[in-house]
């Protein structure tokens, strides 16, 4: 599904990813760990397509076809979806307009029929038990004076509604008490299927016990420097981070 | 004419054609609108056409819009628009009590009788002055002609308009709409010259449509002066939607009385240059005054919203939000005065203008100015100048919305913060409406307007 192949990638000069390797098949959930300031979030956003970064080398395919070159809302359209670290407020924007925009547009791309308000509430009301949202919080503008832990329920919402082939989480647990926590993971969990895959960006092992990788990557220095099954979370979770950044020469 | 015509010049120009014209002026217009003509066109003399050495137009040069050789309108011309057409040009579902001002001249409905209430004139200021003069004793005494040249020029010009008394607890249930036009075979100057007197308790909503009808050169130059007695509630909407050629410049004074509210809305689709002048005067305690404003611009366009709110009344109210979108090479200004005068304690003045700028050469001027003379007042203000925030562009392309749809919902959320106050139902969806063909680079006309003009 996803083949990145020896990435390089740099913001303002600063080199940040340096030789990403991952493929991702699909029915997989992959956890991509690491210490701060390793490039964990600048990899999500490279694969979502933020304008920032700039590819130094290397290239990524997404069902066969270079993804690099394309525009975020077409990557978005074809299956690709990112849930924001920080997820922006957009004053003025209500969410019901934007998240019927949103959908409508992934139909069109499908050659599917657009819905119509009618139809987009009763689908909006059905995922919104899936992630226990509120429509108070659909009443507003997007994100705008949501909590934290509402914000990232908002990016599951979003993400239940567009039903993606890769989902991409970008630290979705950082900031969640237990509760939300278990919530975001339910809301993970129902999506899951053999047809579609998740990349899971995080700093603890918390998470890994509701979202259960397949394969857990230790991104470090802008490098995936180990990869292995759902135990290496667990020994991370022990020994901090520390042996890794000794055994790779710091 | 040569762009370098000296600024004197100019107005000895305007002085050979005052003198020229002052029998016409006089002529068929009452005693109360004579009595202010030879004062006024003294005070435009003395002030000058207004240039940015006029320190309030500094961001705004009237004189290159005074250059053309104008047709002035000084008596009543035959109808020239087909009325029953434009009459059909309303706010749907908006019950409203149509008239019309064209080219300055008030022309009354006669295709449809209103439904306005017992007591409450809609007509010509021409008409009630002659017919009504005790209705029109503040004529003149809010807009004052040694403060602004541009007032002093209406007044010494000014003939008719509309005129509109809502009698004292009058509720006038659906809106007013007039439908403001300007149309010519010539570059036309038109002068119009509005009263609005709501007595003690009534209730009214005004919405003020300005219409272009070709491409020819216009300068219009309005005066209106509305006040609201004790406990009166006004809504004034202005809707400025003229072309590149047009000039418009509109003073609108507003004296408040004890516990009224009023509220002025400016919506400022099109137009050359556009300048708005709103001066509220807070004359008793807890009174209400809101301020609106939202202006598209783009080319070379121009607009230049100048407020004044005066608060001369102790646990008075007053809030100010200005947005302005700014495409291309357009430019904007806004200079909001707050005046809190001795014993006005108590005072709530809020302001903020928020400018956004969709290129690097688009630019924007903002000049808010707060002077506090009572010592218990509540007053703030706030400006912004900024371009499309990227982060949240790139949230919405991140959920599949293309670029320019992303970028057209950020600028309609932008304005939507002022198109939301607007009370009336079917007036804020239309202009909404207008508001995304706007900014969508439609020409945004009322769909089911007679004149689907391409200006």
């Amino acid at each position: 599904m996803l083949k990145i192949k020896d990435l390089y990638a740099s913001v303002e000069g600063m080199e940040i990813l340096k030789g990403i390797n991952l493929e991702v098949k699909p029915g997989e959930v992959h956890a991509i760990m690491g210490p701060n300031g390793s490039g964990k979030s600048t990899l999500a956003n490279v694969l979502a397509g933020k304008e920032d970064y700039e590819i130094t080398h290397g290239e990524v395919l997404f069902e066969g076809e270079d993804l690099l070159d394309r525009a975020p809302e077409d990557r978005a359209k074809d299956g690709i979806f990112l849930s924001f670290q920080y997820p922006v407020e957009i004053p003025g924007v209500p969410m019901v307009n934007f998240l019927k925009t949103s959908v409508n547009e992934h139909r069109k791309h499908k050659g599917l029929k657009e819905l119509t308000a009618g139809e987009f509430l009763k689908l909006m009301r059905e995922k919104m038990d899936l992630v226990d949202m509120h429509t108070k919080l659909t009443n507003r503008s997007v994100n705008e004076g949501f909590s934290g832990g509402e914000k990232k329920k908002n990016e599951i919402f979003q993400m239940a509604l567009l039903e993606p082939r890769l989902a991409i989480l970008d630290e979705t647990d950082s900031g969640l008490d237990i509760d939300a926590l278990k919530t975001v993971a339910h809301g993970v969990n129902a999506l899951k299927s053999p047809e579609t895959a998740a990349i899971v960006v995080t700093h603890y092992q918390r998470l890994l016990d509701y979202i259960v990788p397949d394969f857990v990557h230790i991104l470090y220095q802008g490098k995936i420097v180990k990869t292995a099954g759902k135990e290496l979370a667990l020994e991370l979770e022990e020994k901090g981070y520390d042996w890794i950044k000794s055994e790779n020469g710091n | 004419m040569s762009v370098l015509v000296d600024k004197a010049d100019l107005s000895l120009k305007y002085t050979a054609h005052y003198n020229e014209v002052k029998d016409e002026l006089f002529k068929n217009s009452s005693d109360i609108l004579n009595a202010q003509r030879n004062k006024a066109f003294q005070n435009f003399v003395l002030q000058g056409i207004p240039t940015r050495k006029n320190e309030n137009y500094k961001y705004t040069n009237l004189n290159p819009a005074f250059l053309p050789d104008f047709k002035f309108i000084h008596t009543k011309e035959e109808k020239k628009a087909n009325l029953g057409e434009v009459f059909r040009c309303d706010v749907p579902q908006l019950n409203t009590n149509l008239a019309m001002v064209f080219n300055g001249w008030f022309y009354k409905n006669e295709t449809e009788k209103g439904n306005l209430p017992d007591g409450v004139i809609l007509d010509s200021l021409e008409s009630i002055s002659k017919e009504k003069p005790e209705l029109l004793e503040k004529y003149a005494s809010l807009a004052k002609v040694e403060e602004d040249p541009m007032v002093a020029l209406n007044t010494a010009f000014a003939k008719d308009g509309f005129f509109l008394y809502v009698p004292k607890n009058v509720i006038v249930e659906s809106p007013i709409q007039i439908i403001n036009l300007l149309q010519d075979e010539k570059a036309t100057f038109a002068t119009q010259r509005n009263f609005i007197l709501v007595e003690d308790g009534a209730k009214v909503q005004v919405l003020l449509c300005d219409h272009t009808l070709n491409l020819n050169q216009y300068l219009s130059n309005s005066v209106t002066e509305i006040f609201a007695g004790n406990n009166a509630d006004v809504e004034f909407y202005m809707l400025q939607n003229q072309h590149n050629k047009a000039t418009s410049i509109h003073s609108v004074f507003i004296d408040q009385q004890r516990d009224s509210r009023v509220t002025s809305h400016t919506a400022s689709l099109h137009g050359g240059l556009i300048r708005n002048n709103l001066k509220f005067m807070l004359n008793g305690e807890n009174a209400e005054a809101n301020m609106f404003g939202m202006a598209f611009m783009d080319k070379n366009q121009h607009v230049d919203n100048f407020t004044q709110v005066i608060h001369a009344s102790p646990h008075c109210e007053s809030n100010q939000v200005y947005k302005n979108v700014l495409d291309e090479k357009s430019s904007g200004a806004f200079s909001g005065r707050i005046h809190v005068v001795r014993d006005a304690q108590k005072t709530n003045a809020f302001q903020r203008n928020n400018n956004l700028l969709l290129t690097d050469e688009a630019n924007m001027q903002t000049k808010p100015q707060l002077i506090i003379d009572a010592d218990d007042v509540k007053c703030s203000h706030g400006a912004t100048v900024g371009q499309i925030d990227e982060e949240a562009l790139f949230y919405l392309r991140a959920r599949g919305i293309d670029e320019d749809k992303a970028r057209l919902m950020m600028m309609n959320a932008f304005a939507h913060e002022v198109v939301k106050e607007i009370k009336l139902e079917p007036l804020r969806d239309r202009i909404d409406e207008l508001v995304d063909k706007r900014l969508k680079g439609e020409v945004a006309r009322c769909h089911d307007c007679a004149y689907q003009c391409d200006c």
